[in-house]
């Protein structure tokens, strides 16, 4: 059972990921998490600002319970299955993120700069992160649907749309990397 | 009991996604940058495997666990909307290193700058909304 406190390989990942959604569809729901930010949206009031929140929220309670699951499982994982925190990329990203600024790069989870306790205390930090939600926030919402949404599900059920979506997020990833990083790191 | 059930599938997806490093940011970076092969294969195999149940589910008609019919939404055609939303996406995508499944997960981790990302991401939905009849859809 060593496996498990290893970091998973893919061919663990991706079918779990899979069983994950079968599992949602066989108890007569859609695998989808960009969905919970918009009931989010509408339980601290939205709806008096847009139609778009206006939706009884407890439809969508089951899904908010997989979220509280999704940070339950964040902390088992990361608590109690993890013996090294270290993500092992490969030695050219460690090398290109370092020239940017990343010295954690290749010795942690999270980039430090980023994510360690003292990065907001840079309002550059902040931004970064703020940034990086909104666009996130916005985007999924724009385009009907996340990572889960479009990538697994969308795309398992052969949708068009899906496809893309999913090509959107790649023109937006690699511009975000090759272009936008050289600017702002 | 249901309750139950939805817990159980969430905390699985959250370990998930914390053993697969697809909630780490350097895993997202390393993927745009096309250096490892490990993203794709999570990515790739899921959706094999996801392609033989759900195409499965509909050629054999199989029932959900509580005999009901499954349902798949369509999604309504269009491009611009999921080109546009998409590269929008992306983009915070790269930057946060976290999509909104593994944002979650991360606050489990105890890496609380991510509620930051979290609530920029709820205030992103909230300004779709507004201005989601002035979008090209």
């Amino acid at each position: 059972m060593n496996w498990i406190y290893e970091p998973w390989s893919w061919y663990i990942s991706g079918p779990m990921i899979a069983f994950i959604m079968f599992l949602l569809l066989m108890v007569g729901k859609n695998f989808g998490m960009s969905s919970n930010l918009r009931t989010l949206c509408t339980i601290c009031g939205a709806g008096s600002k847009a139609d778009f929140f206006k939706f009884d929220w407890k439809t969508q309670k089951w899904n908010l319970i997989v979220v509280l699951g999704a940070i339950i499982g964040g902390y088992i994982g990361s608590h109690y299955l993890t013996s090294d925190m270290i993500v092992t990329i490969n030695s050219n990203t460690v090398a290109d993120l370092k020239t940017l600024g990343f010295e954690s790069a290749g010795t942690a989870y999270l980039p430090t700069e980023l994510f360690g306790t003292n990065a907001l205390l840079s309002i550059k930090n902040i931004f970064v992160l703020a940034i990086g939600g909104l666009l996130v926030g916005f985007g999924a919402r724009y385009a009907g649907g996340c990572t889960s949404g479009h990538a697994i599900s969308g795309l398992s059920d052969l949708q068009l749309p899906s496809l893309i979506a999913v090509i959107g997020f790649f023109i937006g990833g690699l511009t975000m990397i090759h272009f936008i990083f050289p600017l702002i790191f | 009991m249901r309750t139950l059930i939805y817990l159980f599938i969430g905390i699985l997806f959250g370990i998930t996604m914390f053993k697969s490093e697809a909630a780490s940011w350097f895993r997202i970076y390393e993927m745009f940058k096309f250096e490892s092969f490990h993203m794709y294969g999570i990515i790739g195999s899921a959706l094999v495997i996801g392609i033989i149940v759900v195409q499965s589910i509909k050629r054999f008609n199989i029932k959900s666990f509580y005999g009901e019919p499954i349902k798949f939404n369509p999604k309504n055609k269009s491009v611009p909307r999921y080109m546009f939303g998409g590269i929008i996406f992306g983009l915070g995508w790269a930057l946060a290193g976290a999509c909104p499944g593994p944002m979650f997960t991360l606050i489990g981790a105890g890496y609380l700058p991510i509620l930051i990302v979290i609530l920029f991401a709820v205030f992103g939905t909230f300004l779709y909304g507004l201005l989601k009849d002035k979008l090209p859809h």
